[in-house]
Formats: C-alpha cells, structure tokens, sequence
C-alpha cells in the first residue's frame, strides 16, 4: 500500500509499505495492504513503517491517520526519524518534564512533554 | 584642476554607483527568495489539502458537532482582524496596502458599530498601528521573511483566543500571491471556519468516489473533529503567512528593480551633466590663455615663446582630466 507521512511544511514520506504501525488515542493499530477505511486521532508515540528498504521508525507528537483506497496518509505536526532527534535536547525536555509533573500531578501539558520526551529517547535509542 | 561643480558630480555618481550596487543585490536576493518561498508554498499544499478532505469526510459521517470553530455567529458586535506585513521596509507598497486596508476595514465595521481588535505579524505592522494609537492585542515579528509552522501556530493560537473571548468574527488580511506579477490584497473570514470548504473538498478529493463502507473512526467522529479543526485553522494562517511571504519577496524585487533603474537614469543625467561641466571649464581656460596671448601680441610681446607654453598648458590641461 502507499503510505504519505505529511507534516504541514513538507511531505516527509511517501512510498510503498507492507505494514504500518501506529498509536491511535485508543491504543496501538495496525494497518495492512486493503485496510478497511479508517480515520483515526493519533496520540503521541512511535510510528512504524514497513518500506521496500526496512523498518522506518519514527517519534510522532500527535497528529491523525486517514486509510482509504489503500492508501494510509499520516499527517503530523511533528514526526522524527532516529537520526533526526537531538537526543541531548530530549533528555533536558524529559528532565524538565518530570521536575513540572511531580510539582502538578494535574497538569496536562506536563504530561503530554513527558511523554513526547520520553518517545524521542526510546526512537532514538532503538535505532 | 578638477572644478568645484565638477568634484561634487563625480562624488554624487559614485555615490549613486554604490546604492545601485546595493539595491541590484538585494534585488537578486528577492528574486531567489520568492523562488523558495513559492517551494514553501507548495510544499505546504499536501497538509492542508488533507486536513480539508479529513474534515471533509469526518462531517459527511456525521461527525459535524456543534463545534464553537463552525458556529456562525447571530450577531457581531467585535471583529478581529489577523494583519500580515512585513518586517522590513524598501518593499514597494507592500506593507502599506495590507496595513491601509485593515484600516479601512476596522473603520468600516465602526461605522456599524462594530468594535475591533488586532494580531499583527510584521515589524511594521506594529510599527504602523502603535503609531496610530490603535489597540493590539497580540503582535509577532521577526519571521515574516520565512514563517515556520510554529510562527503560525502562535499566531493562529493568538486568533483562537479573541474568537473564543468576545470576537465573534476573526479576518485575516494579507497579500495574496496569485503569480511572479500580480499579487492582491485581500481581507478574507478566517473564523468561523466556513463549512462550505469541506463540502467542496468533498467533491474534488478522490473522484473514484469516497471509500467503499465508510469510514471506522477512532475515536469518535467528534472528537477527531475537534482536535482537527484547530490544526485546520493554523494550516490556513500558515499558508496565508507563506503566500505574504513570497508577495513581500516579490514586491521587495519590483522596488529594488526600480531603484536600480532609477539610480542608472540618474548616473547616465549626471554623467552628461558632469561633461558638460569639464568642457566648460576647458573652454573658459583655453579662452583665457588665447586671450592673454592675443593681449601680449598687440602689445609686441615674444608670441613664439608663448605659443610654447600656451602649447604646453593646454596639453598639460587635457591630461589633467584623463
């Protein structure tokens, strides 16, 4: 199937998978060739792509997934293959993150760098 | 020996000289800037197309909540207006046409009543409200040469924020890029988002007709919807800031392109002026030396010896202005 990763400045990827796999707000999916149409809202996490050339792995700070016509489109505002995370500015977000959602078990924005932070680390080291 | 009139010409043409070499290379510079800023604008159709067919198809399975993003609103009492200008200056009109038609447009919705507020992008922007005592509410500088979707993403966030706090309306002004040549202002509704768009992007998106079954949706149709308006919006200012970008670019070109022409003109007038100058100052001192020699000649004086030196000066004379 062709996948399209789209950020609002570029198209990031575009090519044929034999598989995707992503992180919806509800959970992990998978999508293979003919995948039923679907639009889903994708919550931070990695994303994975099957290309002709291996395993693309890739840190995704939310964003949405649109498969019709087998065809899967990631947009994202943020998308990092490995290569791509300055993984010293991670730790300091990850640092930061942590010293804010121990200050304020509620706050949300916390949260959610936390957890982007900790998803550049894990794609970074991975690779 | 050079006269006065004569040295001041020369140092005004080099002066001249130098400005043009100045307006030339910044008009070089624009011409390569609006060649990447129309990449970037190019660049940036596949997102926004996408969030438009997304939307798109989120509203035509029913997901088309009753978002504050869609709600017309009954009544407007406050309009707020998103100007996009430029940072720097020697652009034409550039900056002053968006920036005038702003104006006009907040006078013509006082004029109704209507009460306004502004976010400005643009150095001068800023400097051209502040200046006339209006009210800003936001201003962002230092990226109109090249936005970034984070640039827009402020900007946009700014613009949310009054539409949710008391503006019922939100216009964006700014210069459209329609070709190299011809770039227009315009004053267009950025929210609410007009709903009208995702019906059309419906029929022009995959004409071999929507995905067979419909669409499973993860969440809920409503809440992608709403966590995909916003994202729709900021897509909107960013190509909105792109396109101002590569009108300011291509003003920015034009003005420059006219200076260096007018700065030639003027080098060509002042060189004329400038000879005519030196064969003036020639001729007078010609005229004096014949004249002293035609007066000691009458009186019986030594000709022959003079012609020598009338010879030589005059000599001495022309090399003196090579």
């Amino acid at each position: 199937m062709q996948v399209e990763l789209v950020s609002p400045e570029a198209v990031l990827f575009s090519g044929e998978c034999s598989q995707v796999v992503t992180r919806t707000v509800d959970g992990d999916i998978a999508f293979l060739d003919h995948h039923a149409a679907f639009i889903g809202a994708l919550d931070i996490g990695q994303t994975q792509l099957w290309a002709s050339d291996g395993i693309v792995t890739l840190a995704l700070n939310r964003g949405f997934v649109e498969v019709s016509n087998n065809v899967v489109t990631i947009l994202s505002d943020a998308a990092y293959a490995a290569d791509e995370i300055d993984v010293a500015a991670a730790q300091a977000d990850l640092e930061a993150a942590r010293a804010a959602v121990a200050a304020d078990d509620d706050d949300d924005d916390a949260k959610a760098a936390l957890a982007w932070a900790e998803t550049r680390i894990a794609v970074a080291s991975a690779d | 020996m050079a006269s006065g009139q004569e040295r001041i010409l020369r140092r005004r043409i080099r002066s001249i000289d130098a400005t043009k070499k100045i307006t030339r290379a910044m008009e070089l510079i624009a011409a390569s800037r609006i060649v990447r800023a129309q990449a970037r604008v190019r660049a940036a159709r596949p997102y926004s197309d996408k969030v438009t067919a997304v939307i798109a198809n989120l509203a035509s399975a029913g997901g088309e909540a009753d978002h504050p993003l869609l709600r017309e609103p009954a009544e407007v009492s406050k309009v707020a207006y998103v100007a996009i200008a430029a940072d720097r200056g020697l652009c034409g009109g550039y900056n002053n046409n968006v920036l005038r038609a702003t104006e006009r447009a907040i006078a013509a919705d006082a004029a109704e009543g209507r009460d306004y507020e502004l976010v400005l992008s643009g150095r001068k922007a800023l400097g051209y409200f502040r200046f006339r005592n209006y009210r800003i509410a936001a201003g962002f500088e230092g990226f109109s040469d090249q936005p970034s979707y984070a640039d827009a993403q402020q900007v946009a966030a700014a613009a949310t924020e009054l539409f949710e706090n008391g503006c019922q309306r939100v216009m964006l002004a700014y210069t459209q890029f329609h070709s190299m040549g011809n770039q227009s202002v315009a004053i267009v509704p950025f929210m609410p988002l007009d709903s009208g768009e995702f019906d059309e992007a419906d029929g022009a998106e995959d004409s071999g007709g929507g995905p067979e079954g419909g669409y499973e949706f993860e969440p809920e149709p409503a809440v992608i919807l709403e966590r995909l308006l916003p994202r729709y919006a900021e897509a909107r200012l960013y190509s909105a800031l792109l396109e101002a970008s590569a009108s300011e670019h291509a003003a920015r070109q034009r003005a420059m392109k006219a200076a260096t022409d007018n700065a030639e003109e003027l080098k060509t007038n002042l060189t004329r002026v400038m000879n005519r100058a030196r064969q003036d100052a020639i001729t007078t001192e010609i005229m004096e030396i014949v004249g002293g020699a035609e007066a000691l000649a009458q009186t019986g004086g030594e000709v022959d010896l003079l012609s020598d030196t009338i010879e030589a000066r005059t000599a001495d004379l022309f090399r003196a202005r090579e």
